[in-house]
């Protein structure tokens, strides 16, 4: 299905990449936002706030993030697509509903702005520390999708993603980006809305006397019933069967979770986002994702003058973590360096894909700001030699 | 149908019970059960299109009643149903939302986004079950537990002042405020109604009570002769001023409608002032819906 | 004759009493008897008395009892008030 024209800002613009997702919202469909105010992250929704009632839908400034994250699942229960946009402190409050969202298969999105922690840490200064905590903050067993925008127009274009994605699986999918990202303008070229592919909210089409309101289709997800239109819907976070009522046993917890897990891992080939550049043949690959990747591209050309041959391969979705493909330049290459604005996330995923089969390297940053490109040259030089 | 089904009377609540999910959880003597009565009955009197109620719970032996209607029913976390319910309602503005959940889902954890609500008038209606304790997770004090009495968290009995809700949700800016007991069934199903046809942010507290974890623990009997106690020591007091109906242990028990008054809720003020400054720019919704 | 009657399902009942405290004519009582979960159900003791107003069933915290107007022919109320077989009595669980 194409963009909705209302919602799509044709054009060529210099946004930075708050604006830049609120346009990505926008023109995915989102109609309804709640948030909180915090740095970076609140231009986003300030811009929603603004231009969302000239294209029909609803923004609330909700009295705390706990609120905000969970009035934008009230708000898809409604009908409506639906995000929130926060960072570190507030995403902290978020993390029981993204547990909601995984468990009552809310389609929604959440952005988070990263900035310096732990704590009000950083309010200003970027870091991407919470790349652990997106992926297993809320308590159990899940599964997420989660995207790194390395530019205003990949805020864009990820946000868009992103909105699809939680259509087609039914999570909540994340959008990471970082202070730096999030307040960098460049330019955003924004496509007519017939060449903006948006993915539909899967209503079921059965009626009610025939619909269970958490029985799979084929691809695991179950289909959605529209709120007062007769189906008298049970959601719950307790653990539940097929018609959605609580049914607390080990079977049923085994059978669910599984399921909720397996929707995405069983698709991960059609989820999962990356750009490599230069693999073939290279020595050393440099992983590394958002803004980081960009400081390190620099670091990339450094060293390829230098007559290393380096190769490239950045994160575009860290979740589901692209496992299969890291694997595969293990076997190939002498060493892997990772470079992320934290002290050791991501890294310890990229361990456990490679399982010995090459060097792996690490160069963090507490954030605050972004690397040197010279301490990224510096260790490729290193473990090339 | 047979001509049995026909001439076989039907218990008028069903219909908006979940028949397979009964019997329910709760114990013995517990209230929560009498107030669906009262709603399922307000359900019947509103003359309103039951499709579009929609039940929303937070956690807590109350927070059960989502499972059992048989409504669009959402049971959410603990002290949230209030947010959620205003997300629902505002991109779906036709529903008729209510809030069914427990005193200390809504005053404790959930009490910040009870005052927020009212303040702005969000139009969902609020049926809060109070039986002045936490009940599912085993009788501790909560907001509303009156002094002296001995929970589970406060074996020594009770010293901390309880909040006197009628008073705190009118002060907060609700339309609707009352207070009845399961005791009075009929007045509680009339209030309910009311509160159906109000626009705004309505609220009423029905006293009910926990055998299990309140009155045995005080000894103070069991659910009927907590009914009988709630007969005994209520009096009618409609228009009263919620300053002076605060509860106590044993002492008497103000219930009647304490405000009904008309105030512009969130999505008319968000239209009139969105429609001032935007003019011809402004894009109404009735609902938003991703197609 | 009397103007109402009672249908009680005992399997759901849980003799918290409030139908035969706050029926208006005093029609109930609490059984003798006992159903499968041990608890005294409630019965007609002057059925003439039943005006149907369905107060006990809005009482009724279980959803066990509810009157209606006209009079019910005996033997259709005996086979409501019949146990339902064992299986479809389920057990909730209680979730902290
Ligand atoms: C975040 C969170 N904290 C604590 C709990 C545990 N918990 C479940 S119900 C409840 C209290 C419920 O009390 P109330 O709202 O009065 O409902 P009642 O059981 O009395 O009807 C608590 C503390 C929880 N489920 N979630
Ligand atoms: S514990 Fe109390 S509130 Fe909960 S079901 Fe039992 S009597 Fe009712
Ligand atoms: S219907 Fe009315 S009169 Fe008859 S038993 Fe019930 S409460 Fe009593
Ligand atoms: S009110 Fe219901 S549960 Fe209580 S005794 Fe009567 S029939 Fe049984
Ligand atoms: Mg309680």
């Amino acid at each position: 299905m194409h963009a909705d024209p209302a919602g799509v800002m044709t054009g060529t613009h210099f946004l930075d990449g708050d604006h830049a997702c609120c346009e990505g919202a926008l023109a995915a469909g989102a109609r309804f936002s709640s948030g909180y105010p915090i740095t970076p992250s609140t231009e986003v929704v300030e811009r929603f706030a603004a231009r969302v009632p000239t294209v029909g839908g609803t923004f609330i400034q909700m009295e705390d993030e706990l609120a905000a994250s969970i009035a934008l699942q009230g708000a898809v229960w409604g009908g409506a697509k639906a995000f929130t946009v926060t960072s570190g402190p507030g995403f902290s409050l978020m993390m029981e509903h993204i547990g909601l969202a995984v468990m009552t298969e809310t389609p929604c999105v959440f952005v988070d702005v990263q900035r310096g922690g732990p704590s009000t840490g950083l309010p200003t200064l970027p870091a991407q520390a919470d790349m652990m905590q997106v992926r297993w903050g809320s308590h159990g067993d899940y599964e997420i999708i989660a995207l790194c925008p390395n530019s205003p127009q990949e805020c864009f274009d990820l946000t868009i993603t992103a909105f699809n994605y939680s259509e087609q699986y039914r999570c909540p999918v994340f959008v990471m980006m970082d202070e730096v990202v999030g307040h960098m303008t460049e330019k955003v070229v924004i496509p007519p809305p017939e060449q903006i592919e948006v993915t539909p909210r899967r209503y079921t089409t059965l009626p009610p006397d025939e619909f269970l309101a958490f029985k799979p289709c084929e691809d695991l997800v179950p289909d959605m019933p529209r709120t007062g239109e007769g189906y008298n819907v049970h959601v719950t976070g307790l653990t539940h069967d097929e018609r959605g009522y609580p049914d607390m046993t080990p079977a049923q917890q085994d059978k669910l979770v599984r399921r909720l897990q397996d929707k995405i891992k069983k698709n991960v080939d059609k989820i999962t986002l990356y750009e490599e550049e230069q693999i073939e043949g290279a020595e050393v690959v440099v992983v590394s994702y958002g803004i980081t990747s960009r400081v390190a591209q620099r670091a990339i050309e450094l060293a390829r003058k230098q007559g290393v041959r380096v190769g490239k391969f950045r994160l575009i979705t860290a979740w589901p973590f692209p496992e299969k493909q890291i694997a595969e330049i293990a076997a190939k290459v002498k060493a892997i360096v990772v470079v992320e604005l934290n002290l050791g996330q991501m890294v310890r995923e990229v361990e456990r894909a490679v399982a010995g089969k090459a060097i792996v390297r690490f160069v963090g940053h507490a954030g605050g700001s972004v690397h040197r490109p010279e301490d990224i040259l510096q260790t490729i030089l290193e473990v090339a030699r | 149908m047979s001509e049995l089904t026909e001439l076989t009377p039907q218990n008028p609540v069903e219909q908006f019970l979940r028949m397979d999910r009964i019997p329910h959880i709760w114990c013995p003597g517990c209230g929560i059960g009498t107030s669906v009565n009262s709603f399922a009955h307000a359900l019947i009197d509103a003359k309103i299109d039951t499709r579009n109620v929609a039940i929303v719970s937070g956690i807590g032996c109350t927070g059960r009643v989502a499972g059992y209607v048989k409504q669009d029913s959402f049971h959410t976390t603990h002290g949230r149903a209030i947010p959620f319910a205003t997300g629902l309602k505002l991109a779906n503005p036709k529903l008729n939302v209510v809030v069914y959940s427990g005193d200390g889902d809504l005053f404790a954890i959930g009490g910040n986004h009870l005052i927020h609500a009212a303040r702005r008038n969000v139009d969902i209606k609020v049926v809060c079950i109070n039986n002045l304790i936490y009940a599912m997770t085993g009788g501790q004090t909560a907001p509303t537990t009156p002094n002296d009495v001995i929970t589970s968290t406060n074996p020594y009995g009770t010293f901390d002042a309880a909040f006197n809700l009628p008073y705190l949700v009118e002060a907060a800016g609700a339309v609707y405020v009352a207070r009845w007991t399961v005791f009075h069934v009929k007045q509680l199903a009339r209030a309910m109604q009311e509160m159906f046809a109000k626009r705004g942010f309505s609220f009423i507290e029905v006293l009910s009570p926990c055998p299990t974890l309140y009155q045995r623990r005080n000894k103070m009997g069991d659910g009927l002769d907590t009914m009988k106690f709630y007969k005994e020591v209520s009096k009618i007091r409609n228009g009263a001023s919620t300053k002076d109906v605060a509860l106590t242990k044993s002492g008497e028990i103000t219930v009647g409608k304490f405000v009904d008054r008309e105030r512009s809720d969130y999505r008319e003020l968000m239209h009139d002032r969105l429609l001032d400054s935007l003019g011809d720019d402004y894009v109404e919704t009735e609902a938003c819906s991703c197609q | 004759m009397a103007k109402g009657s009672v249908q009680i399902v005992v399997e759901r009942c849980k003799a918290c009493g409030f139908c035969v405290e706050f029926c208006p004519t005093h029609v109930l009582a609490l059984s003798s008897a006992f159903n499968a979960k041990g608890y005294h159900t409630p019965y007609m003791v002057h059925p003439e008395k039943c005006s149907g107003c369905d107060l006990c069933g809005m009482y009724c915290p279980d959803f066990a009892i509810f009157g209606y107007k006209q009079p019910a022919p005996p033997k259709e109320n005996a086979a409501v008030a019949a146990p339902p077989p064992a299986a479809e009595i389920k057990e909730d669980q209680d979730a902290r």
